[in-house]
């Protein structure tokens, strides 16, 4: 579904983000994108998602490349940023309808892709609600909604649990293995190993720019020479150093 | 670029806009109450109701005839108003910037000044204290003082008791006074003449006027701004220049908002979606246009109700506030394109605006700047909006004769939103 062919991007003086990332995610699987601080995580999703060119390499999203700002094939993928990129001064439905309204959206179809969206990220009591009266861990989940509003086939997630909850972490996942369950495509960015441990079907590790390792949990643990009870942030170590990031 | 999704981001934006009640009504009010100050102040002027009287004084050390009558005649002008404290106490009053300056009429003068008449003896000297801060009122007192000296000295001469003393002085000295014989006799001529005039008035005395040298000429004054129709309205062009100057702040608060959006990283989720990037800024311009639009409306509506402002051309008052409003929305694309954290940007912007709205003769009437500067404010897009309000309010000018300034308006529109989209940073690592 989702295909990453060695891609590269450098900034200003030639710092280089990603230097030759490939990787790929299919239908009902998900990735977990690991590495460290400037790893180059964001970057390669960033790309996936249009946001950033690549210097050199490919994205095709089932077998087509993407090909600038407007191309349909943007409607496959769905993101979810890091940031609450969200409209506070707005009730959370109309933030849902606006996102909504940019992919094509309206009418009927708008009215229930937002109430299916809100139903499943629980908020659907407090969608006439303004964003700025939600807790941390709603707005993470309606940052959730608002990328899936349009029932994409891939769903890049970059750090979607950042400063949440356990409760809404827990609600996060087990939306995450509904539409894992429904054969969508998730690319998962984070650095929490148990996030990855407990959901990725595949893990490609990162760091300086490139891939360190590709592969699912127990290969990676045969890999590195340790038992099944060898945890993921060990293996993760081993692969990207002990030294301090920025 | 689709129709439903410029709609929708078009409605957001002003979703946004009207969330903040308070927000809202202070930028409409703001604009209104300054303008009404400005207005205030400048329509005296316009309207011949109460103008200020410039405030002077006159320290009279001669008290002769003539020093008394320069002091009567200077009151008499509606143009000043006229007081006489002792010297220190005026000083004082200069120092502190209570007044524009005094004159010290020195001990004297009055024979001084009726002997250089006659003999261009030494020309006695009037002293004036004055604020250097103050030069166009010191200025004005200057021009109304030589009128009312000159028509004082020569009243006295030719009628007064001083002038008298004064001639029977210059018949005593003339021939020591240096002139050649033939115009030394012509002097003579004069000095008896006037002493005949003497003689005459104190046989026949008169009520009506006396002989003096003074203006030989008055005023009328047609009022040829606006039509028949149309009279001027000092209001107008402060609601011109206040409603610009807002409509340019409110571009600020819509290049902040784009800054705002992409700190807080809901730029990278309009970004993944398959939308051109036109189609985010002329979102956004269509937005911001309608809100300085808002802006300019309300204001004038307010300023034609209130203070009777004409709008004399209604079609082309609406000309001219659309381009105006498409020329303050694009220039907010662009600031948001330079600019990095809305903060910094809110700052540089609010100061280029200032001097622009300065340079476009929104606060300062431009004449009052030197001619180089006169002509640096011709190129710029405030002055062409200003010009262009006025024309189609109290000028009572033609949709044609705005269609120069609208044109250049939105020929900037134009080069704004060119170079917005140029250098707007597209990427969001």
């Amino acid at each position: 579904m989702l295909a990453v062919r060695s891609l590269r991007k450098t900034y200003g003086k030639g710092a280089v983000a990603v230097d030759g990332v490939s990787f790929s995610v299919e239908p009902g699987q998900m990735v977990g994108l690991l590495g460290p601080n400037g790893a180059g995580k964001s970057t390669t999703v960033a790309i996936i998602a249009g946001l950033v060119t690549a210097d050199s390499g490919q994205v095709t999203i089932a077998g087509e490349p993407l090909r600038g700002d407007t191309d349909p094939k943007k409607r496959l993928i769905g993101l979810v940023p890091q940031d609450l990129a969200l409209y506070d001064e707005l009730p959370a439905a109309a933030n849902l309808r606006l996102f909504g309204a940019l992919y094509g959206l309206s009418g009927t179809e708008l009215h229930e892709a937002v109430g299916s969206a809100l139903v499943l990220v629980g908020l659907a009591d407090r969608a006439g609600d303004l964003v700025k009266t939600y807790s941390g861990g709603m707005k993470r989940r309606l940052n959730l909604a608002a990328g899936l509003l349009h029932d994409p086939h891939i769903l890049l997630l970059d750090e979607p649990t950042v400063g949440v909850d356990p409760q809404s972490r827990n609600a996060i996942f087990e939306n995450l293995e509904h539409l894992k369950a429904r054969g969508k495509a998730l690319l998962y960015a984070t650095h929490y190993m148990e996030e990855a441990e407990r959901m990725a079907d595949r893990i490609v590790v990162m760091d300086h720019g490139r891939v360190l390792a590709d592969d699912t949990l127990a290969g990676l643990r045969a890999q590195a020479g340790g038992n099944g009870g060898t945890s993921l942030e060990s293996l993760f170590l081993s692969l990207t150093g002990r030294s301090l990031r920025d | 670029m689709q129709a439903s999704v410029v709609a929708a981001l078009v409605r957001k934006d002003l979703q946004i806009f009207f969330t903040d009640r308070r927000a809202v009504v202070l930028t409409l009010a703001i604009p209104i109450a300054i303008a009404s100050f400005f207005g205030f102040v400048f329509a005296g002027q316009g309207n011949r109701s109460e103008a200020a009287k410039v405030r002077m004084a006159f320290v009279d050390q001669d008290g002769s005839a003539i020093s008394q009558a320069i002091v009567a005649g200077t009151t008499a002008d509606t143009a000043v108003e006229v007081t006489q404290p002792p010297l220190e106490e005026a000083r004082t009053q200069v120092q502190a910037g209570r007044l524009p300056l005094v004159v010290v009429i020195p001990k004297g003068f009055g024979d001084a000044a009726g002997r250089a008449f006659f003999s261009g003896a030494v020309r006695p000297e009037l002293q004036l204290l004055t604020d250097p801060s103050r030069a166009a009122e010191v200025a004005m007192v200057k021009g109304l003082l030589t009128g009312h000296v000159m028509e004082a000295v020569s009243q006295q001469v030719f009628s007064g008791a001083q002038g008298r003393t004064l001639v029977e002085e210059g018949l005593r000295n003339l021939d020591a006074n240096g002139l050649p014989p033939a115009q030394r006799e012509l002097l003579r001529r004069v000095l008896t003449s006037a002493q005949d005039l003497y003689q005459a008035q104190a046989a026949a005395p008169t009520t009506g006027a006396r002989p003096a040298l003074g203006v030989p000429f008055a005023m009328k004054e047609d009022v040829i701004a606006g039509n028949a129709t149309v009279k001027y309205n000092g209001y107008a062009h402060a609601f011109a220049g206040m409603g610009i100057q807002f409509a340019l702040f409110a571009a600020i608060d819509l290049a902040a908002g784009i800054l705002l959006e992409r700190e807080r990283g809901i730029w990278k989720r309009l970004r993944s979606a398959p939308l051109s990037r036109a189609t985010l800024l002329v979102a956004r311009g269509i937005s911001g246009t309608l809100i300085t639009l808002l802006t300019l409306v309300v204001s004038f509506a307010f300023a034609a109700v209130v203070f009777k402002v004409p709008i004399s051309n209604p079609a082309g008052f609406l000309v001219v506030i659309v381009a105006s409003a498409m020329m303050a929305s694009s220039f907010g694309l662009l600031v948001a394109a330079v600019g990095h954290t809305p903060a910094a940007t809110r700052r540089v912007a609010m100061f280029v605006v200032l001097v622009m709205v300065m340079l476009g003769g929104a606060w300062v009437p431009s004449f009052l700047f030197p001619a180089w500067l006169q002509n640096v404010t011709q190129v710029v897009p405030v002055r062409w909006a200003v010009d262009g309000l006025d024309a189609m309010t109290w000028r009572g000018l033609s949709l044609s004769d705005v269609m120069l300034p609208v044109g250049l308006i939105l020929a900037c529109s134009v080069a704004c939103c060119a170079a917005a989209l140029w250098r707007f940073r597209w990427e969001e690592a």
